[in-house]
């Protein structure tokens, strides 16, 4: 059983601060959806709107077409999952598994068997008695995952679960996340400041900056065809050329920069005018080193200054002639050992893939 | 030998001077000031009682007359027992277990509240009004607690002047005094272990029982207090040992008809001159005391490690 989560006009205000402002988003039973941003963006003050630690200074939070006001997180059916799992260190885990069970007066023999069940689910059978230190990080976290499930929530909440595993295990908890999700088909609603587990994990984003939404979306519309320049910036990479507008046509715009004019394609719901000052985007991977018959739409003078293997690309960091940096990446397939520092190329990029949006605040200053 | 010992990793860590002197001053305290006085005592209590210049003579030596004294009594009375100490011995356990009880009952919503739901200038204001009163001397505080208590005291005063009452409460005949003034008196030592056992629980893991559908009082019961466990282990034997061998707060605060087992102690050795007697007593407190830590650390199901944590 999943539910809707509704949030209505949510503002959350400490003093004057507003920690979350005017936030709408309706997010679907059985959705994976994540709240994406920075530290102190407000993401997790909604999480705690929604699971009930918090009610909203205005605006209402409904879960299954119900209004949630003054309801205590023990009586919503939402269940939490902590940054630091806090999970109950003197319990054994089939305790900690069944505590929500115990609370709810659930006889021994029943909370063993649900406690069974999920030890299966979370592939931990049989080690149920074993105390919370006696586990893994990873195993920790699955163990985390079906105490909150133990009571059967219609929506499961998580707060930045994966920040404290390494990287592999990291990769690893992404995908068991989303085949868990699948199996018991519940809303999840996921806050996270790495983009990369939002846009492997959710079917839907909501970037946030200082306690507003940027931009709700499906995570590859967000990452190709961002709203505002914080997004362009925050979800990925992307470098921005400054500009005016110089012509538009349709949704392609051409901008006027100090190292030439570029033609890029404008979001249908962005309004631009010429003069206009606009920045015109384009992902390091967009960025190609022309080869015979190629033919750009865009074409870029660039020198380069440094690079770095990263294994699968090979990131390079070069100037325009203005002095513009901007960064982009050839994959390893392809050789690029003749280009070092100091040499100079020509470079293009396709105006489908680059997005031109009115100057704004960006996330990397 | 003295080589040896300097390369041991303890004086590598605090260098030979600091080294040195831990190890003097560990050991001077652990010998002097607890071991020779309490086997000076242990031996004392089963010597007979004879003045200072008489020991080693013919009538110095060993027995059990004075834990007999305690059991059954002076040799002329004719009761079986005897009554009177047994009754101050089991009076001054049981009361010190009841003030032991009401100090927990009393700190732990407090030592809660200032722990984890007070904002931290609230607490940090909490705590100092909860020190400064101890700042004054324990015999003060009981004096105090006597001018409020007694028959003409401020209170009694303060009822019969707005009309609650036509007659004096009779707070000090009837020990309400003492028991106030022992609930008092050791308060801190049963608040700050609290406190600091409370303290340390992360708060999610309150939030995180809270969010699995936990009501307060199971939280309380199911993590809070399990957390706490080595703090309320440590608060109430502190609370315990001392109360059971309180003196100031009984001498002052206790009705006439009525002694607290340190006074019959005292008066072993002061009054009545009986040295062996009163360390025969003071053992017998002693081996209480440690009764009750080990029945504590058996009940709680802690070490003595965690208790000093």
């Amino acid at each position: 059983m999943s539910a809707d989560v509704e949030l209505n006009n949510v503002s959350v205000t400490f003093g004057s601060f507003y920690a979350a402002k005017s936030v709408n988003v309706k997010i679907n039973g059985g959705e994976f959806f994540s709240f994406l941003g920075p530290s102190g963006c407000g993401k997790t003050t909604l999480l705690r709107a929604i699971s009930g630690f918090q009610d909203p200074s205005e605006g209402s939070v409904l879960i299954d077409n119900k209004d949630m006001f003054g309801i205590g997180p023990n009586k919503r059916p939402t269940s939490l999952i902590f940054q630091n799992l806090a999970l109950f260190p003197l319990m054994s885990v089939s305790e900690n598994i069944a505590f929500s069970l115990e609370v709810r007066g659930i006889s021994k023999k029943d909370r063993q068997k649900r406690a069974d069940e999920l030890l299966e689910l979370i592939a931990l059978e049989g080690q149920g008695e074993k105390k919370v230190h006696q586990l893994s990080g990873g195993q920790k976290q699955r163990v985390a995952i079906a105490r909150a499930l133990a009571v059967e929530p219609k929506v499961l909440l998580l707060d930045e679960p994966l920040s404290a595993l390494d990287l592999k295990l990291r990769q690893r908890m992404r995908t068991e996340l989303r085949e868990i999700q699948k199996r018991v088909n519940i809303t999840f609603i996921y806050i996270t400041h790495d983009q990369g587990e939002a846009l492997t994990m959710s079917d839907r984003i909501a970037v946030m900056n200082e306690g507003e939404i940027e931009q709700i979306g499906p995570c590859d519309e967000v990452y190709n065809n961002p709203l505002t320049p914080f997004v362009a910036t925050f979800v990925g990479e992307n470098n921005p050329l400054f500009g005016k507008v110089k012509e538009i046509n349709q949704n392609k715009v051409k901008i006027e920069t100090p190292d030439g004019d570029f033609l890029s394609t404008m979001n249908e719901n962005k309004k631009l005018n010429i003069g206009d000052e606009a920045i015109a985007f384009v992902r390091p991977e967009s960025l190609f080193i022309p080869r015979d018959g190629d033919n750009f739409d865009n074409q870029i003078k660039v020198n380069i200054e440094s690079f770095e293997f990263e294994g699968n690309i090979k990131n390079f960091y070069a100037t325009l002639s203005s002095g513009t940096r901007i960064k982009f990446s050839i994959p390893n397939a392809i050789d690029t050992s003749s280009i070092s520092s100091g040499t100079k190329l020509q470079l293009g990029f396709e105006s489908i893939k680059s997005s031109i949006l009115p100057k704004a605040q960006l996330a990397i200053d | 030998m003295g080589n040896y010992l300097f390369t041991q990793p303890f004086f590598k860590k605090n260098g030979k001077a600091v080294a040195i002197y831990f190890l003097v001053a560990i050991v001077f305290w652990f010998v002097f000031l607890v071991i020779i006085p309490q086997l000076y005592m242990l031996d004392l209590s089963f010597r007979s009682n004879v003045p200072p210049l008489a020991r080693g003579g013919p009538q110095d030596f060993y027995t059990m007359e004075h834990y007999q004294h305690f059991v059954f009594g002076s040799k002329t009375s004719l009761d079986a027992f005897n009554f009177v100490d047994l009754g101050v011995f089991g009076r001054t356990i049981l009361v010190s277990i009841m003030v032991t009880i009401a100090n927990l009952l009393f700190c732990y919503p407090i030592a809660f509240y200032i722990a984890k739901i007070a904002n931290p200038s609230t607490a940090r204001l909490l705590i100092v009004s909860l020190i400064i009163p101890f700042w004054i001397n324990e015999l003060l505080r009981s004096f105090a607690l006597r001018i409020l208590f007694a028959n003409e005291g401020v209170i009694n005063n303060f009822l019969t002047g707005i009309g609650v009452i036509d007659q004096s409460i009779l707070f000090i005949t009837y020990d309400i005094g003492l028991y106030t003034g022992l609930v008092y008196a050791y308060i801190l030592l049963m608040m700050f272990p609290l406190y600091n056992a409370i303290e340390s629980l992360d708060i999610n893991q309150i939030e995180a029982a809270k969010d699995l559908g936990s009501s307060s009082l199971r939280t309380h019961w199911r993590i809070v207090i399990p957390h706490a466990k080595p703090g309320i282990v440590s608060g109430c034997t502190m609370v315990f040992m001392l109360t059971v061998g309180a003196l100031a707060t009984p001498v002052v605060l206790s009705s006439p008809n009525t002694l607290w087992f340190p006074q019959l102690i005292y008066q072993w050795f002061n009054m009545n001159d009986n040295w062996s007697r009163g360390s025969a007593y003071s053992i017998i407190l002693l081996i209480i005391s440690v009764i009750f830590v080990l029945a504590m650390m058996r009940i709680f199901k802690v070490k003595i490690g965690e208790i000093i944590k």
